[in-house]
């Protein structure tokens, strides 16, 4: 079924009656192509183009819970190109330009909405950092303008400007950033893949990973075993675990974040706006509520939940920025595990294990990368080639010192 | 949150900074291959479960502490000072 307004406006007009579900719920078959573990954004998207670009729609995307369960449900939908570094710089610009035809790609409304994304600065030092890095993404070809402290004035009237501990100096304006809504990412993708040939097979845990003589058969799953030539490990945090069962060890510590809703509002806040010093953003989506989150709990946990240290600091960091914002009543509030590598960017690479390749290590920024980390995943499983915007997300940048570290803090799980 | 210090008694989380898992006391000789460097300091078996990680009381005595904690339901089953573990 095709989605469009005419069809909206007529199942309006006759009691929604002609609906039919967005994918199917099939069986597992005894064997595929290829097996994609973890149905969230980005393996999703992976099944998505392995089956566009790449013509293989003989696969299996594997979920152990239900679609739109893990993070792609618990982000905070910001949608960026703001990198620095190449190997970075060129992904996230991939991704970006993939956002831009998303919808029209999927025929399903993910609500992309470019607003600018503001980055602030509070000191002369870091408005020279910020300078650099807009350089960096004007050369990669992306947007950039730097803004003096009344130019984020005439954007966001309501801060704070005169506090003395961060004192507004400007900030880094990315027009072409924004915001998505994050189930609809996941169910577009879903219903793409699905359109194109992929079983999407929920409730199917992965509980061990077949591998004969350093290749890999297929996998063991709490519905059956299920034989496959090639097997993609995209599950986020649970990465580790799930890599385990393939005999690795993974530079991956998996740590909590936090994020945080209020009330819907009228609209209020029209950008996206990062407040680096005090670790936290805001956004407000399209039902008005303020969308905000602020930094790891900083200790390995699984528990999808957080303390309530981080949550004081979060609404500190909110009030120290827009003291407008204090009458906002907080509905909910919830934690994702994030896959935390050393350096804080992502694995995109082959394993030791032939046919058995690995997409992890997002940090707290994968929801971005969920279009180009599938585009390039796909290309990786397809051809067995890195693609060429992915070319530096190397398994093995820890051992050989290649390393990606964007916040220039070092190569240690504590320091990001 | 709160961490039981074996000098100090039952004290708020925020007392205490996180350092990572307790691998970081196998420390590699420094001319040891790069493969036990990387080990070290990045490889991880992060489980979800029973883990031994490393904190440091800062706002307390400055001791370092083997926290026993679960990672799914951030329980804390022992806190023992690194000076007097076997390590």
């Amino acid at each position: 079924m095709r989605y469009s307004g005419l069809k909206v406006i007529w199942e309006g007009l006759t009691g929604n009656t002609g609906w039919a579900p967005a994918w199917r719920d099939p069986a597992p078959k005894a064997e595929y192509d290829a097996i994609i573990i973890g149905g969230g954004g980005h393996g999703l998207s992976t099944a998505y183009y392995l089956a566009k670009n790449h013509g293989m729609t003989n696969i299996a995307v594997l979920e152990k819970g239900y679609i739109g369960s893990g993070n792609i449900g618990r982000n905070t939908t910001i949608v960026r190109a703001n990198y620095f570094l190449p190997g970075n710089s060129e992904f996230y610009s991939h991704s970006l330009k993939l956002w831009e035809g998303l919808e029209s790609d999927l025929n399903y409304n993910v609500m992309h909405s470019q607003r600018g994304l503001i980055n602030l600065f509070h000191s002369d030092g870091q408005r020279d950092a910020f300078v650099r890095r807009g350089n960096a993404m004007i050369n990669q070809g992306d947007d950039a303008i730097l803004l003096d402290r009344d130019g984020v004035r005439e954007h966001l009237p309501y801060l704070d400007f005169e506090q003395t501990r961060f004192p507004i100096y400007g900030g880094l304006l990315h027009p072409r950033g924004g915001s998505a809504r994050h189930d609809a990412v996941a169910w577009g993708y879903a219903r793409g893949a699905d359109q194109r040939g992929v079983d999407l097979i929920q409730n199917c845990e992965v509980t061990g990973i077949d591998i004969e003589n350093g290749v890999v058969r297929g996998v063991q799953t709490t519905r059956g075993a299920i034989r496959a030539k090639k097997v993609g490990i995209i599950v986020a945090g649970r990465s580790s675990q799930v890599a385990a069962m393939a005999g690795m060890r993974l530079p991956i510590e998996s740590h909590v974040l936090q994020a945080f809703v209020t009330e819907g509002l009228k609209p209020v806040i029209n950008h996206v706006i990062s407040f680096g010093m005090g670790h936290f953003y805001i956004s407000q989506s399209d039902k008005g509520g303020l969308v905000f989150g602020g930094d790891l709990d900083f200790y390995a946990s699984y528990a999808s939940r957080g303390n309530l240290p981080m949550v004081e600091h979060v609404m500190e960091a909110g009030m120290t920025l827009m003291p407008m914002i204090g009458r906002a009543k907080v509905l909910r509030s919830w934690g994702g595990i994030m896959d935390m590598s050393p350096d804080g960017s992502p694995i995109i690479d082959k394993t030791h294990v032939e046919g058995l390749f690995l997409d992890c290590g997002w940090n707290y920024g994968g929801f971005k990368a969920v279009p180009a980390s599938g585009w390039c995943m796909a290309h990786l499983m397809a051809t067995g080639e890195s693609h060429e915007v992915a070319r530096k997300f190397r398994l093995n940048r820890f051992a050989t010192g290649h390393l990606l570290d964007e916040e220039g803090t070092g190569s240690q799980h504590n320091l990001h | 949150m709160r961490l039981t210090c074996p000098l100090c008694g039952s004290r708020d989380r925020r007392e205490f900074h996180y350092y990572g898992a307790a691998d970081y006391l196998h420390r590699p000789a420094a001319e040891d291959a790069p493969d036990a460097w990387d080990i070290y300091l990045h490889l991880r078996d992060n489980p979800a479960g029973v883990v031994r990680d490393l904190w440091y009381h800062e706002l307390g005595c400055a001791q370092w502490l083997i926290v026993t904690r679960n990672t799914v339901t951030h329980e804390i089953s022992g806190v023992a000072l690194v000076a007097e573990s076997a390590k």
